[in-house]
């Protein structure tokens, strides 16, 4: 295996909602230097007031090693899974893509969001809100589609992911 | 009982019992007043009044470190806790069990920038290993029990609790320690079992062991230290460990190579380069103990013991890693040792012995001896026979003094021996002291210090004055920041930039001011009758002013970014070229 190669791990981390946990997570991240590419974070279970966080990171082999471990040692974390590691996992972000624009670029945008399955959540005559989800390289390449035809501002969740089968986290 | 209302502050105090505390070192101020009057009402509980809120944290760790109990700290909102900080990110970087109680304006104001407000539990965060803000006094008893359980479980840390005034004031329900359970915090003790066993086969099969310990082994306690010094009795291997972990193993033994690293012994880091089985027990490959990474121990299997999963592989790749606590692991192994009869190649371990023997014989300790000035590793000898057989307890500030200190003076001991490793807080060895000599009123507490170290926090004299701590505050000064003073030799050209200790005081008229004792020694001949005199005075601090010569360089040294191979021994070695430009940037 190859130690200096950079890997891209996707990380999901089980916290008691309080506050300060984020600043936690996100302080580790800052403060050893590692990457964060996206990072996603809301309430999963309302009566234990439990959070989950989705974290997609890279680095080599041992800083990903580090990055779990460090996340596993915070005291509010009740599990850390490295999603990448641990099987097949399904990974979805959703976007809200704005476009405006008129004539042939408008109904190309239209085409296009037909194409990739986004839905329209708010029409003008000179302007579009899609709603979008997929995977992070699909959004990329609707984003990337759409700035050559209008593009106002996109709005991105980052990854949301779940490993397959039956088990649970 | 658990249904009774108390006060927030009454809970504070009751939980602080519960918890066994005895001692508390604080400063108060507006925040904390409900704290102070409940305090005030009762006599179970003694309040060390410090001069200065860093020195509270550090008097605490000095407490926690000779006693091997959490150390208890209570500081004022804003100011009050922020003076807290450096001491909190040293106990953090050493791993010393603290709980710090801050005050903090009342609830309805947080956010409003009140005066003496500030985001504590924010400025914290990075420099604990966890804090709380409690907002609900019904909360206060449980995360009361909660921080000590966290601070002294695992790898121990700081552990800080920022209580609102109203929260003081408010009537709650206090619960006792029995009925708080961590919800998610509970840290590997036990080691995997196949792990240990194959680790005690990789140690039976060595030719060339060594073992390298920590501050791990300290931290589970002198039952841990007892069972190392029993496994590397029963192996017949040579051990040297890192500045945090002298003591676990007597170093009067034949066994001991003294400290490895940066200033650490040439045996001792030669040992390590060639060694091919490396036995880590609670250490954790800090940049001052292994040099240039690339080539730590090339020739070496690595068995890592940590109770902290991330230390393991953090730095260096390590072929068994075994997370739980030190004792816990010596234990099994030492028990699977025995079990399975093992003994390691006598032939093989005869041979590394010879090759340590030639490497010892190089006396890499030895200094000019001269009789014109005092050296600093004299003063310290001398000080070392003075103290021999005698109840005693070693502090440090930060510096050449404290490297010497490290290398000269033997410790047979567990918690006798505190100096700030990770974080190097100057300042750290005189608070440090006076929280030792409280915890044991009648023993020999000495303060190895610099002329500039102890300017850092030397306020704390009337701290100890007051409580009639008689620590030694022993100071080789050399009119220097030594240690800068020497890299700037070595690495900047001799460009002393404001390295100087300019404007000193007389530091025995200074002592006389506070009402301690003063001495000074300026020639050899007085060193003695200084320290013998110092010795003597039982009823009050003493400082002791040891006139040292200014540009005597701590060796042996291993310079930023180079091998262990690569070690210098004296100023006959040549710096410059030893020094490559990646080493200048290197700290």
């Amino acid at each position: 295996m190859d130690e200096s190669k950079i890997e891209k791990h996707t990380i999901a981390v089980l916290v008691d909602n309080e506050p300060g946990v984020l600043a936690r997570v996100i302080g580790l991240f800052s403060g050893r230097g590692y990457n964060i590419e996206s990072l996603t974070v809301a309430e999963v279970n309302n009566a234990d007031h439990l959070s989950r966080i989705t974290l997609v990171t890279s680095g080599t082999r041992m800083v990903i090693e580090q990055i779990k471990a460090q996340l596993d040692r915070l005291v509010p974390i009740h599990r850390v899974h490295d999603l990448t590691d641990e099987g097949p996992s399904v990974e979805r972000e959703l976007a809200l893509v704005k476009v405006a624009g008129t004539g042939e670029k408008r109904i190309e945008a239209l085409r296009l969001a037909d194409i990739f399955k986004a839905t329209v959540l708010d029409a003008t005559l000179t302007s579009f809100v899609f709603e979008l989800t997929g995977s992070t390289a699909q959004v990329d390449d609707f984003v990337g589609l759409m700035s050559q035809l209008g593009l106002v501002e996109a709005s991105r969740t980052g990854v949301v992911a779940m490993s397959k089968g039956p088990s649970g986290f | 009982m658990s249904e009774q209302k108390l006060t927030g502050a009454q809970i504070i105090i009751k939980a602080l019992k519960d918890q066994g505390v005895d001692t508390i070192f604080g400063y108060p101020g507006g925040a904390v007043l409900p704290i102070y009057d409940a305090l005030f009402q009762q006599n179970d509980l003694r309040h060390i009044l410090v001069r200065h809120e860093q020195a509270a944290v550090h008097a605490a760790e000095g407490y926690a470190r000779s006693t091997g109990k959490v150390g208890c700290v209570l500081v004022t909102s804003g100011p009050g806790a922020t003076n807290a900080v450096t001491g909190l990110l040293d106990a953090l970087c050493d791993s010393i069990p603290i709980v710090c109680l801050s005050g903090q304006v009342p609830t309805h104001l947080i956010g409003n920038d009140a005066f003496q407000e500030a985001d504590t539990t924010g400025i914290t965060r990075p420099c604990t290993k966890h804090n709380y803000l409690v907002k609900d006094v019904n909360n206060l008893a449980r995360t009361l029990h909660e921080a000590f359980y966290v601070a002294r479980s695992g790898r121990p840390g700081p552990v800080l609790i920022d209580v609102p005034k109203d929260v003081q004031f408010a009537d709650g329900i206090y619960v006792p320690p029995t009925e708080v359970k961590h919800k998610t915090y509970r840290p590997q003790v036990k080691p995997e079992i196949a792990r240990v066993e194959e680790a005690i086969e990789l140690i039976a099969n060595a030719k060339r062991p060594v073992f390298y310990t920590g501050g791990g082994v300290i931290n589970a306690g002198p039952f841990a230290a007892k069972l190392l010094t029993q496994f590397v009795k029963a192996t017949g291997f040579p051990i040297t460990s890192t500045l945090m972990g002298l003591g676990a193993f007597p170093a009067s033994d034949g066994q001991w190579l003294g400290m490895l690293g940066m200033h650490g012994t040439y045996e001792a880091n030669l040992a390590m380069y060639n060694c091919d089985v490396m036995i880590n027990i609670g250490a954790r490959f800090d940049d001052r103990v292994t040099g240039k990474l690339s080539e730590f121990a090339p020739f070496s299997k690595k068995i890592h013991v940590d109770i902290d999963p991330s230390s393991i592989n953090k730095t260096v790749e390590v072929d068994i890693p075994i997370v739980g606590d030190c004792g816990a692991v010596l234990e099994d192994m030492l028990r699977i040792w025995k079990a399975r009869a093992k003994r390691p190649d006598q032939a093989a371990l005869k041979e590394w012995w010879g090759q340590i023997d030639g490497w010892r014989a190089r006396n890499c300790l030895n200094y000019n001896r001269t009789e014109s000035v005092i050296k600093p590793q004299y003063a310290l000898e001398r000080l070392r026979d003075a103290l021999r057989g005698k109840d005693h307890y070693v502090t440090t500030e930060v510096g050449q003094h404290q490297m010497w200190a490290a290398q000269f003076l033997p410790f047979d001991q567990p918690n006798r021996w505190m100096t700030s490793g990770g974080l190097g807080t100057m300042g750290y060895g005189l608070p440090a002291a006076i929280g030792a000599q409280i915890a044991h009123p009648d023993a020999i507490v000495v303060d190895v210090s610099g002329e500039a170290s102890f300017l850092m926090n030397m306020q704390e004299i009337g701290t100890a004055v007051q409580y009639r701590a008689p620590v030694k505050i022993f100071i080789l000064n050399n009119q220097y920041m030594g240690m800068v003073r020497q890299w700037q030799e070595l690495l900047h050209g001799s460009r002393f930039s404001q390295s100087y200790s300019e404007a000193l005081p007389d530091f025995v008229k200074l002592a006389e001011a506070w009402g301690c004792v003063g001495l000074r020694a300026t020639t050899v001949a007085e060193v003695d009758e200084v320290i013998e005199k110092m010795l003597a005075v039982t009823d009050r601090p003493c400082i002791v002013d040891i006139a040292v010569d200014p540009k005597e360089n701590c060796f042996p040294m291993i310079p930023g970014g180079k091998a262990h191979n690569e070690i210098l021994f004296g100023p006959d070695d040549s710096p410059s070229s030893a020094t490559p430009e990646d080493g200048m940037v290197l700290v």
